[in-house]
């Protein structure tokens, strides 16, 4: 849990890691979580968000339990992440086999400013993850660990969460389609729920 | 109109059934321990239990968002829990459907909860929220349906404030 150990390149990792999607669906937390996947080339499976801090993990859980032959991801931020800690109680409580988690956890507020997050200190996510009834928890700090993580996140049976120690880069912004109305029309028009 | 002696919450729950709802996502309240029951009893419908209200509405869209139908049943005090959360189903033009009974209103004993009590339906306003105050048990069931109706067909968030003077005032032993 020290920066020293925040040394993977997110865009890039993010990019290899859903080389290994296949039909997984990706929804992601508000911010950088946004900007990576949008980064690694579009899809209307994935869902992005530009809000709602803390309610990554929820939305993606309705959408897995709406969804049980689908395996469901979540990508979010540790900022994020800790907005909804209580959400991962609800997720082990659940126990979705088809649901996913990865933290992107560079230890700071990355869209604010760069202050210092709470995972920078003693706050552990796996660890929580873990406590509250998830299968399995798996944190990285590689940057050639992403064939083993695609693994662990797209085929475990779930609930499963990763934590990856991303460092604080900069990055060439990349942003993905705003309007949240078509964003839910073209993700539940690729599900067949509505008319492309 | 239901039948003489019916209770609202099977109203409720019928409502539910014939529109085809697969998940509800509460944090209990007193006065919907017979609606939650019938729900944890019906193996087509999902209950969720939440660590806080906000989570319900996250839920909630993301079912939506997947082919699913679902409603957040909570406290009134919980409404003060979702506000910023409202934004998420306005955002991805979702519906987003609550049924909240009401403390700090209708012979409330804990004046703890009149603040946001007496808060619910301002606080839900500002967020764009239709709201459906229910003074008599009778008319619950026909709210509801109705609320759910406009909030499934017009992609809207509805909220249906069930009264306290319908689902009793707790009064801890003292009254």
């Amino acid at each position: 849990m020290t920066t020293a150990t925040n040394t993977i390149a997110r865009r890039a990792f993010v990019a290899e890691l859903l080389r290994h999607r296949g039909d997984a669906l990706i929804a992601t937390g508000l911010g950088s979580a946004t900007w990576d996947c949008f980064a690694a080339g579009d899809s209307p499976e994935y869902l992005y968000s530009w809000g709602g801090m803390g309610l990554a993990v929820p939305t993606a859980l309705g959408l897995a339990l709406a969804q049980p032959g689908r395996r469901v991801l979540t990508i979010t931020g540790d900022g994020e992440m800790l907005m909804g800690l209580g959400s991962l109680a609800v997720v082990g409580d659940q126990a979705p086999r088809n649901f996913a988690v990865l933290v992107l956890d560079n230890e700071k507020f990355g869209e604010t400013g760069r202050q210092r997050g709470l995972t920078a200190g003693r706050a552990d996510i796996a660890a929580v993850a873990k406590a509250v009834g998830f299968t399995e928890t798996l944190t990285v700090t590689e940057q050639g660990a992403t064939a083993a993580l695609a693994r662990f996140l797209f085929t475990e049976p779930g609930p499963v969460l990763a934590v990856a120690k991303v460092a604080v880069t900069e990055d060439p912004w990349a942003l993905p389609e705003k309007d949240g109305a078509t964003l839910a029309h073209r993700f539940r028009a690729a599900l067949g729920l509505e008319k492309p | 109109m239901p039948p003489p002696g019916s209770h609202w919450s099977l109203e409720v729950f019928r409502a539910m059934q014939a529109r085809n709802f697969t998940l509800v996502c509460t944090v209990p309240d007193g006065g919907l321990t017979n609606l939650l029951n019938l729900i944890e009893a019906d193996d087509r419908i999902g209950l969720v239990t939440l660590s806080t209200e906000e989570e319900g509405i996250g839920i909630a869209t993301g079912c939506w968002l997947g082919g699913g139908r679902a409603m957040i049943a909570m406290q009134s005090s919980g409404v003060g829990n979702c506000i910023n959360a409202l934004g998420l189903p306005l955002a991805y033009r979702a519906p987003c459907l609550m049924l909240v009974t009401m403390r700090g209103q209708w012979g409330e004993f804990n004046p703890w909860q009149v603040p946001m009590g007496q808060a619910t339906r301002p606080a839900l306003e500002a967020m764009g929220v239709r709201c459906f105050s229910v003074e008599r048990p009778e008319e619950v069931g026909e709210t509801f349906a109705a609320a759910a109706d406009l909030a499934f067909n017009s992609r809207t968030s509805a909220a249906v404030l069930v009264s306290q003077r319908i689902v009793g005032a707790k009064g801890f032993g003292q009254q």
